[in-house]
C-alpha cells in the first residue's frame, strides 16, 4: 500500500520548514529500518511521532541529532536531512556543533550524579563559559524555563539523584535548553513517569513551543492528541501519514492509520 | 501459646534431603573456618615473633635502629664457662637418650630413673641459658669498630652471624620506592588502555585478541617477567640493574590487574551519561574526561590496590633487575649526578627476606630479623592497600550513584 505521496513534502501549510527530509533510507547495518521517509517539520510546532513499537521512530528521531553515530553499524543508506538547510549528513559537518543545535531529551531520565547546579551548568562549561556570574544567569533561566526554579532554588548544591523522577526528566530538559538549542528532540519523555509528573511535562512542553521547535516520539495516541500541532504515523519503517493532528485522529485518510489509532493493533 | 507436640501435616520428618542440608552447611562453616584459621595463623606468627624484633618495651616503643640501619654482622660474645657448660650439659641428654633407647622393654625402673636425670638436666640447661643471655653482649658492625677493645677471648666465645644486626633500612626504602614507580608506570599506562579498550574500540575480533592478550599476560610466571626484565631492561636498553629495570618490569606484572579492573569499572558507568554529555554537545574525550572517568576512579583506585598486592611481594622479578643484597648507600646518597637515582638498583624486603632466610644458616639470631623483615613487610603492604581502600571510599561517597 503506497503511502508515501500523499505525504510527500508533507507538513505544507502553514509554518516555515526548519527540518526538511528528502528520500530517507536508513539502515542498521543489512536490516532496514527507514524506507523513503519525506516529510517537513515545522520552526516553533510540536510534531508528534506515533506508531507501534518497533516502527523506527525513535531511530528516526535520532538521526536528526546524528546520536546513531555511536551505533557503529547504523548508517544513512540514501537521501539527506536538511536543518536549517544545511544537509547535516554532509562531510564537512561538525556534529559537535549540531548537538548544540539540536538538543535532545531521553526516554529514561539520566542526570549526572552532579549536583543540580552543575547538570545545567555542564553544556556551558564544556563550550568554556567559566564565569559564576553567566553560569548562574542561564542556570536559573533554563530551571524557570522548565518550570522547576521555586522547587529547587534552595537546593541548587544537592545531588541532582536525589530528585523524584518527574522532577529530573525535568531537569534534563532545563539541562538539554541550557545550551540554547533551536529544535528539542523528546524520545517518550513522559514513558517512565506518573500521570501528574506526565502533565507537568506535558505544560512545560506547551510554554516551550513558543521558543522552540519540538519535536516528540510518543507510545500515547492520547498524549500526542494533547500537545502536538502535527503528527506522523509510522508502521514498519515507513511513512504512512503525516498531517494536523486534529485531522489525523479525527479524519485519518489511510486505513493503516485509523486501525492504529481506533487501537485495532499496536 | 502451647507448643504443638502432636505431629501435623507441617511437621519435621527426618528425610535424605534435610541431612544433606546439614551436613552441607556444615562443610562450607568448616571449610571457611579453616581458612580463617590457617590465615590467622601464619599472620599471629609473624606479627609475634616479628614484634619481637619491631618493638621494644621502652619509648617509643619502636625499634628505630631496625627500622633505619643497614644490615650489618651481628658479633656475639658468649660467657665462655656458662657456654661450656650448656654444651656439656647438651652432651649428657644426648648420651642418656641414648641409653635409654637401648634399655629393653622390661627394666621400668632404670627407664623412670633415666627419665628424671633427663628432667633435671633440661630445668639446669635453661636456668644456664637465662644466665647466658643476660651475660652475653652483642654488637652490630658500628658498635663494634666502635669498641676499644675486643672482649677477652678468655672469658667470651665469639661468633659472628652476616645481616643478623642492623635493620633493614634500605630495604625498606627500596621497596617503597620500587611500589611507587613501577605502579605510577602501570596506573598511567593501564589507564589509557583501559579507556580506549571501553571508549574507543570497536567490538570485533580485534578487540577480544587484545583482551585476551591481556589477560594472559596475568598467568604468565612472575620468573619470566624477571628473565624478560634482565634481558630487556637490563641488557639491551643497557640499563643494568637498576631502579627503571625494575620499575617496567613490575610495572608490566601489574598491568594486566589494572587494566582489567579498570576496564570493568569503566563500563559499570550507565550509557546514559556518555549520550546525555554527546547530546549536549560534547566531544568525546570531553565526555570520558568530564562524565565517565570521575566516577570510574573508585573502580580504577581498586585496581591499583589490587596491583600493589601483585607487584609489591614479588621477588623474582627485581632478583635480576634492581635488587641487590647488600648495598651500603642509600638511593639517594653517592649520586654524581640527578640521573644516577634512576640507574642504581636497591635493596628490596623480598629480596632480603629471601637471603636472610636462605642463605645464612638458622639460629636463634638469624631468627629475629627473618621475623621482623617479614612483619614489617607486611605492614607496609597492608598500609598501601589500606590507604587506597581509604581513598576509594572517600572517592566512592563524593560520586554516589
Amino acid at each position: 500500500m503506497n503511502t508515501s505521496p500523499t505525504t510527500k513534502i508533507a507538513g505544507a501549510g502553514t509554518g516555515t520548514p526548519i527540518i526538511k527530509i528528502r528520500d530517507f533510507d536508513f539502515a542498521y547495518g543489512d536490516s532496514q529500518a527507514l524506507f523513503d521517509i519525506n516529510m517537513d517539520i515545522n520552526e516553533k510546532e510540536v510534531t508528534a511521532f506515533i506508531g507501534p513499537s518497533g516502527c523506527g521512530k525513535s531511530t528516526f528521531l535520532r538521526c536528526f541529532n546524528r546520536m546513531n553515530d555511536l551505533i557503529d553499524i547504523a548508517r544513512i543508506k540514501a537521501g539527506e536531512i536538511k536543518i536549517s538547510d544545511v544537509n547535516i549528513y554532509n562531510k564537512d559537518v561538525d556534529v559537535i556543533e549540531l548537538r548544540k543545535h539540536v538538543g535532545m531529551v531521553f526516554q529514561k531520565s539520566n542526570p549526572f550524579p552532579k549536583s543540580i547546579y552543575d547538570n545545567i551548568a555542564y553544556g556551558l562549561r564544556i563550550q568554556g563559559v567559566k564565569k559564576k556570574s553567566d553560569l548562574d544567569e542561564v542556570v536559573e533561566r533554563c530551571l524557570r524555563s522548565a518550570a522547576l526554579w521555586d522547587e529547587v532554588k534552595d537546593r541548587l548544591g544537592e545531588s541532582a539523584l536525589g530528585m523524584s523522577g518527574g522532577q529530573q526528566q525535568r531537569l534534563c530538559i532545563a539541562r538539554a535548553l541550557a545550551v540554547q538549542p533551536k529544535i528539542l528532540l523528546m524520545d517518550e519523555p513522559c514513558s517512565a513517569l506518573d500521570p501528574i509528573a506526565t502533565a507537568k511535562v506535558e505544560e512545560l512542553i506547551h510554554e516551550l513551543k513558543k521558543d522552540y521547535t519540538i519535536v516528540i516520539v510518543t507510545h500515547s495516541m492520547q498524549q500526542a492528541a494533547r500537545v502536538s500541532d502535527r503528527t506522523a504515523f509510522f508502521y514498519l519503517g515507513k511513512l504512512i501519514e503525516y498531517g494536523q493532528t486534529d485531522q489525523i485522529f479525527m479524519n485519518p485518510r489511510d486505513p493503516q492509520t485509523e486501525a492504529y489509532i481506533s487501537g485495532r493493533f499496536g | 501459646m502451647t507448643a504443638q507436640k502432636e505431629s501435623h501435616i507441617f511437621s519435621k520428618r527426618p528425610s535424605m534431603t534435610g541431612t544433606i542440608e546439614s551436613i552441607t552447611s556444615c562443610l562450607f562453616r568448616l571449610a571457611t573456618y579453616l581458612v580463617i584459621i590457617c590465615a590467622g595463623y601464619i599472620f599471629l606468627n609473624i606479627a609475634i615473633n616479628g614484634s619481637k624484633a619491631v618493638f621494644t618495651t621502652q619509648a617509643p616503643f619502636i625499634n628505630i635502629e631496625f627500622l633505619t640501619q643497614k644490615p650489618q654482622t651481628l658479633h656475639v660474645f658468649e660467657p665462655k664457662e656458662i657456654d661450656a657448660e650448656l654444651k656439656a650439659s647438651k652432651a649428657q641428654i644426648v648420651s642418656l637418650n641414648a641409653k635409654s633407647r637401648n634399655l629393653g622393654s622390661g627394666e621400668i625402673s632404670a627407664a623412670a630413673e633415666l627419665e628424671q636425670q633427663i628432667e633435671t638436666l633440661e630445668t639446669k640447661i635453661d636456668a644456664l641459658d637465662i644466665q647466658r643471655k643476660d651475660g652475653r653482649l652483642m654488637y652490630g658492625d658500628d658498635a663494634y669498630r666502635a669498641l676499644n677493645k675486643e672482649p677477652s677471648s678468655e672469658l667470651y666465645v665469639y661468633s659472628n652471624y652476616a645481616y643478623s644486626g642492623g635493620g633493614i633500612g634500605p630495604a625498606i626504602v627500596g621497596t617503597c620506592l620500587l611500589v611507587v614507580g613501577s605502579i605510577a608506570i602501570a596506573l598511567t599506562l593501564g589507564i589509557l588502555c583501559a579507556i580506549f579498550l571501553s571508549e574507543y574500540s570497536t567490538p570485533g575480533r580485534t578487540l577480544q585478541l587484545i583482551r585476551l592478550s591481556v589477560l594472559n599476560l596475568s598467568g604468565v610466571p612472575s620468573i619470566v617477567f624477571g628473565l624478560f626484565g634482565f634481558g630487556m631492561f637490563v641488557l639491551f636498553f643497557g640499563w643494568g640493574v637498576s631502579l627503571l629495570a625494575g620499575w617496567f618490569t613490575l610495572a608490566i606484572m601489574a598491568l594486566p590487574v589494572i587494566i582489567a579492573a579498570s576496564e570493568e569499572s569503566m563500563r559499570a558507568i550507565p550509557k546514559g551519561f556518555r549520550e546525555g554529555s554527546l547530546a549536549l554537545g560534547a566531544s568525546k574525550w570531553t565526555s570520558v574526561r568530564t562524565n565517565v572517568l570521575p566516577y570510574a576512579l573508585p573502580g580504577i583506585l581498586t585496581s591499583s590496590i589490587m596491583g600493589v598486592a601483585r607487584v609489591a611481594g614479588e621477588t623474582a622479578p627485581i632478583m635480576f633487575t634492581a635488587a641487590y643484597a647488600l648495598r651500603d648507600q642509600l638511593p639517594w646518597q653517592g649520586l654524581e649526578k640527578p640521573t644516577d637515582f634512576f640507574f642504581q638498583g636497591v635493596m628490596a624486603l623480598p629480596y632480603h627476606i629471601y637471603v636472610v632466610s636462605a642463605k645464612i644458616p638458622q639460629n636463634e639470631y638469624t631468627r629475629n630479623m627473618q621475623y621482623g623483615a617479614a612483619f614489617v613487610f607486611l605492614l607496609i603492604v597492608g598500609f598501601f592497600a589500606l590507604s587506597s581502600i581509604v581513598l576509594r571510599i572517600k572517592i566512592r561517597k563524593k560520586y554516589k550513584w
